[in-house]
């Protein structure tokens, strides 16, 4: 840079001009970055803010579900040669059936619980699913074999856009609009939040609650099941994923509150971009920034960004 | 009444042979108190260690010197406290002879003034700080320093036409090591560092970090990471296009651990590292010895595993040596000045500093056989650690 | 007047000490004479219970969830650490009430964000106060020695009479006698009035403050004596092994603990106590068994716990000391855990 500031006619002005773009290109990739990482976050911890803010249960193992599909996927992938796109489905599905025997033969009997025995079963959940893995994989971390198309990155403007980035934010930003449709439009949208709101009213009204819980816990469970597919190339997947997000999905959970999906999904950008952008712009302060953010909008709105006022 | 005397006489006979037998059979067996971690973060190493310890005692019988050699395993997952505590009661509790493993160098520290205090040989078989054998008199090490590597990529990187590095270092003892010792040496060849990024051990992405490595233009990055997050980390390297963007990725051979290399894809391809090991090492012993690590425990075998490998070895010797002697200062004056060849090459531990001296190989990642492999192509003989050495 | 004897004379007969009490004790101490040769891990078990004591202060009698109950321990941890390292308070049992009186200081700065908000809410600003302490332990690693830990801890002698040895004896000794003062002074202060109101608030708030307690501040005090408790647990951690690392701080610590108390039962002192016995006992006794997994039958033993019900399996565990007690007295059952409704 300093050789082209010679030759122009105005020094000052070029070089603050040449600084100024690299700033801005800069400042897109970073957001860039921090929207997939969060629409990441958020597919990932959708199905912990239902369990928690709907049914009101809280499962720590829920990681443990992403970890199984992530591993589903490099099983299929690497192991048995199937293609990329055909894998993921694959480990949705995979991680729900998994979630929905664990909800009916399990979970159900905790739901009224306390908050203390549910924390304890699910992060023994957790110890097993760690312990489990590890047996059956290996302790190192696994890579899935990527098709080409999604490498590298496609210049944008001088924008650098990561391929892979840009195909989970189309994925996950088809998702979270389907969810919200599902949830505002359809029948089972209105049972659903009508057997959380009065499960009493609900089972009399003839809606099978048992049911739209079980359905609604493995949809989540399935989700985290996708997320573990799709982060495994950036987060990195390994036995003890479960645990290293375990903080991460409860941020974004309290940080959203959990009255509706949309309070988490704004969180998710906001700590994706929060990280990210910490990162870069102040690496030796990086982890700050997350957890201050977090204090402080909890003690501003102890209920969440988008919590309800009053307490349950 | 003649029965019960013969019977009563029979009864004193064995129990007297079991107290003759008792002392002498105690006498027979070595205990080794393996610390390593096996859970959390760092459990590749430690499994890789693991690993190569039962093989090697598979190979060359679990006995030395007339004495059986018995290793009680303990997991500290990498967590100073644990280990501390774990060894103090290997050597309180089971009275072993040899402490070894400690994955990493705060748990090597942490276990130092117990080695002392017990006098009994503490063995390093992957923690790579300079220091560490300074702590104990009693500290042997097999595995390596990042002084060793880091200054010879230093001095490789200067005379290769590298001007302008960016540095990414993992930020406790070892990368900081790693980062001081290449600076040293690049910056006296006339080299600029241009960026200096330093990394929390526990990091989940690197793509920010990547991203101020772009935007700062270097001609190469200078990357130490602990062996276990290379693979994550040249996934993003490669997705952010620093690749392409000609940046090329130098330093220690860490980062490009033979345990995941080749899931790393081809953005990995032409990755030139200085290290001790690499499973193409062209030696007949390195092809029998991955071939067999390769048939047990179907993985490639890392630079951990040859450490953990050396290490048991050196423990043999040192017996072999002493007659089955376990007094700890007779075994580390038989360690000192040991030589012997190793599938990574000729190695020897340094009779002042007790620390290794190997050779170092420059490498550079290519395909060999549609699998990617660190190939050598440049050896620096009989490295000693320049930690030490300045002194 | 009478509603006031009532109260109190209500606190001193629960005050009373019963035998099994006693029992409980010596038992521990005779431990300490039984297996000369597991110090360490006794110590070690001693200093867990200490650290979950203190949660069950917040969370069995103020009925305050911490996720980050961390915090404190490390404070108290590098704080006992950097006091021997730099030799500015070099006689240990001065050190801890140093660190512990530093950790209560930052209790009571962080009290104020943690009494706002429901239990979430307060779990999540907990662990967020542990998690930027670990942070900044780590940025600040020319003081705290980041991820290398405190290393070359050298410790005198506790008042300058007994010295540390490598056994562990003069470590266990010292924790034991700690542990048993800071337990009579919990207990005495949660038999006190105070220890009282603070129930009341715990089961219900809003009639708590209509009667008259000062909800807010009665917290805030609880909080700053549960982080001084945790303070003296890390400065006995660092002072028993002359070690401190950035682990201190660390969500698994915190969360280990949880786990510790809910096994133990909260809201009666004990619970950590015993909780702290069984859960490294059974990490003792799995990680020997299976170094690499013993995680799958730890995370077993959780889940039947949930699923049999801590009730029952407190009520099973006390059946044969009770019966015991029945025969030999005539009794009726002696030994009952009050479980105090968590939320």
């Amino acid at each position: 840079m300093r050789g082209e500031v010679g030759s122009r006619s105005d020094p000052g002005e070029g070089l603050l001009l040449k600084v100024g773009e690299a700033y801005m290109t800069t400042l897109f990739t970073i957001l860039f970055d921090g929207v997939a990482y969060g629409m990441l976050l958020f597919v990932l911890a959708c199905g912990l803010a239902v369990t928690l803010g709907l049914m009101n249960f809280v499962n720590l193992a829920h990681g443990a579900f992403a970890m199984t599909g992530g591993y589903v996927c490099a099983v299929l992938v690497n192991q048995s040669g199937w293609p990329f796109f055909a894998a993921l489905p694959l480990a949705f599905v995979s991680s729900a059936l998994i979630g929905v025997v664990l909800e009916r033969s399990l979970y159900r009997h905790l739901y009224h619980r306390s908050h203390l025995d549910q924390v304890l079963f699910s992060v023994g959940l957790v110890f097993m699913s760690v312990a489990a893995v590890d047996y059956i994989m290996g302790s190192s971390r696994i890579f899935i074999k990527l098709p080409a198309a999604l490498e590298g990155q496609i210049d944008f403007f001088g924008v650098g856009i990561g391929r892979y980035r840009l195909m989970i934010i189309v994925i996950c930003g088809l998702l979270t609009a389907g969810l919200q449709l599902v949830l505002a439009r359809t029948r089972f949208g209105s049972r659903l939040r009508a057997a959380v709101d009065d499960p009493r009213a609900a089972s009399g009204l003839g809606i099978n609650v048992p049911q739209v819980f079980a359905f609604t816990f493995a949809f989540g469970c399935g989700l985290a099941g996708l997320g573990g597919a799709l982060s495994a190339e950036i987060l990195g997947l390994d036995p003890y994923f479960p645990l290293k997000f375990m903080i991460y999905f409860l941020i974004v959970v309290t940080v959203g509150g959990s009255s509706s999906i949309t309070g988490p999904f704004l969180a998710s950008l906001l700590l994706g971009i929060g990280d990210v952008a910490g990162k870069y712009y102040v690496p030796k302060m990086g982890p700050f920034v997350i957890y201050t953010i977090m204090i402080v909008i909890l003690i501003w709105r102890p209920n969440g960004l988008f919590g309800r006022t009053a307490a349950r | 009444m003649r029965t019960k005397f013969s019977l009563l006489q029979a009864v004193a006979g064995v129990a007297l042979g079991v107290v003759a037998l008792a002392p002498a059979q105690a006498q027979e067996s070595v205990k080794i108190g393996l610390i390593l971690p096996m859970t959390g973060g760092q459990a590749s190493t430690g499994k890789q260690i693991d690993n190569a310890i039962k093989l090697y005692m598979q190979q060359n019988g679990d006995s030395v010197a007339g004495r059986k050699i018995e290793v009680i395993l303990k997991d500290d997952a990498a967590v100073p406290d644990n280990t501390k505590r774990l060894a103090q009661e290997l050597i309180v509790n089971d009275k072993v002879n040899f402490i070894a493993g400690f994955g990493v160098t705060p748990a090597a520290l942490a276990a130092a003034p117990l080695a002392t205090e017990a006098k009994i040989p503490e063995i390093v078989m992957a923690a790579g700080t300079s220091i560490i054998t300074e702590r104990s008199p009693y500290i042997v090490r097999t595995s390596f320093t990042l002084a060793q590597s880091s200054t010879i990529i230093g001095d490789w990187a200067v005379k290769n036409g590298i001007k302008k590095v960016a540095t990414l270092t993992s930020d406790y003892a070892p990368g900081n090591d790693a980062l001081k010792f290449f600076k040293e040496h690049f910056a006296a060849g006339g080299g600029e560092i241009v960026e200096e990024v330093k990394v929390p051990l526990a990091n989940p992405d690197f793509a920010p970090f990547l991203q101020r490595m772009k935007d700062s233009k270097p001609d190469a990055m200078f990357v130490f990471v602990p062996a276990g997050q290379g693979g994550n980390f040249m996934k993003q390297y490669a997705e952010r296009g620093l690749d392409k963007a000609g940046i090329k990725v130098i330093g220690p051979g860490d980062v490009m651990d033979d345990d995941v290399l080749n899931g790393m894809g081809d953005a990995a391809l032409g990755t030139v590292t200085a290290h001790l090991y690499s499973a193409a090492h062209p030696s007949q012993m390195n092809k029998d010895f991955v071939a067999a690590y390769k048939k047990a425990f179907s993985n490639r075998p890392g630079f951990m595993a040859v450490s953990g490998y050396d290490g048991i070895h050196l423990i043999y010797q040192a017996l072999k040596k002493t007659g089955g002697k376990t007094d700890g200062d007779a075994l580390i004056e038989a360690m000192k000045g040991m030589k012997w060849e190793s599938p990574r090459g000729p190695i020897s531990i340094d009779p002042e500093t007790r620390d290794i001296v190997q050779n170092i190989y420059i490498r550079k990642v290519e395909k060999v056989d549609g699998e990617l492999y660190n190939v050598e192509f440049q050896t620096f003989e009989a490295v000693k650690d320049a930690g030490k050495t300045k002194k | 007047m009478s509603a006031v004897s009532d109260v109190s004379s209500h606190a001193r007969r629960h005050a009373r000490w019963r035998g099994s009490e006693i029992a409980f004790w010596i038992l521990v101490l005779a431990c300490g004479f039984l297996f000369p040769s597991r110090y360490l891990i006794m110590t070690e078990v001693l200093r867990l219970g200490l650290f979950a004591l203190s949660l069950d202060l917040i969370l069995g009698y103020a009925g305050i969830v911490s996720l980050g109950h961390a915090a404190f321990f490390g404070v108290g941890a590098y704080c006992a650490g950097l006091l021997a390292l730099h030799g500015i308070v070099t006689e240990p049992v001065a050190a801890l009430l140093v660190a512990g009186l530093v950790a209560a200081a930052v209790g009571f700065l962080t009290s104020f964000l943690v009494i706002r908000g429901a239990d979430l809410t307060r779990l999540m600003v907990t662990l967020g106060i542990a998690l930027l302490l670990e942070a900044l332990a780590e940025r600040f690693s020319d003081v705290t020695g980041g991820s290398d830990g405190l290393q070359g801890i050298e410790m005198q002698p506790i008042l300058g009479l007994f010295a540390f040895d490598m056994f562990g004896k003069a470590g266990f000794f010292y924790s034991l006698v700690v542990l048993f003062v800071l337990f009579l002074l919990a207990r005495r202060i949660v038999h006190s009035p105070f220890g009282l109101s603070l129930r009341a608030i715990r089961n219900n708030p809003l009639r708590a403050s209509a009667i008259g307690i000062p909800i807010n501040r009665r917290l805030i005090a609880v909080y700053t004596l549960s982080a001084f408790y945790a303070g003296i647990a890390g400065a006995l951690s660092t002072q028993t092994m002359a070690l401190a690392s950035l682990d201190v701080f660390s969500f698994e610590r915190s969360a280990d603990l949880m786990l510790v108390l809910v096994i133990g039962g909260t809201g009666y002192l004990y619970g950590g106590l015993i909780g702290a016995l069984v859960f490294k006992m059974l990490q003792e006794f799995f990680s020997s068994l299976t170094p690499q997994y013993w995680q799958f039958w730890i995370g077993l033993v959780l889940v039947v716990i949930v699923l049999i019900g801590r009730q029952r399996l407190h009520r099973w565990a006390l059946w044969i000391p009770n019966l015991i007690i029945r025969q030999l007295s005539g009794r009726k059952a002696v030994i009952a855990i009050p479980e105090g409704e968590a939320p």
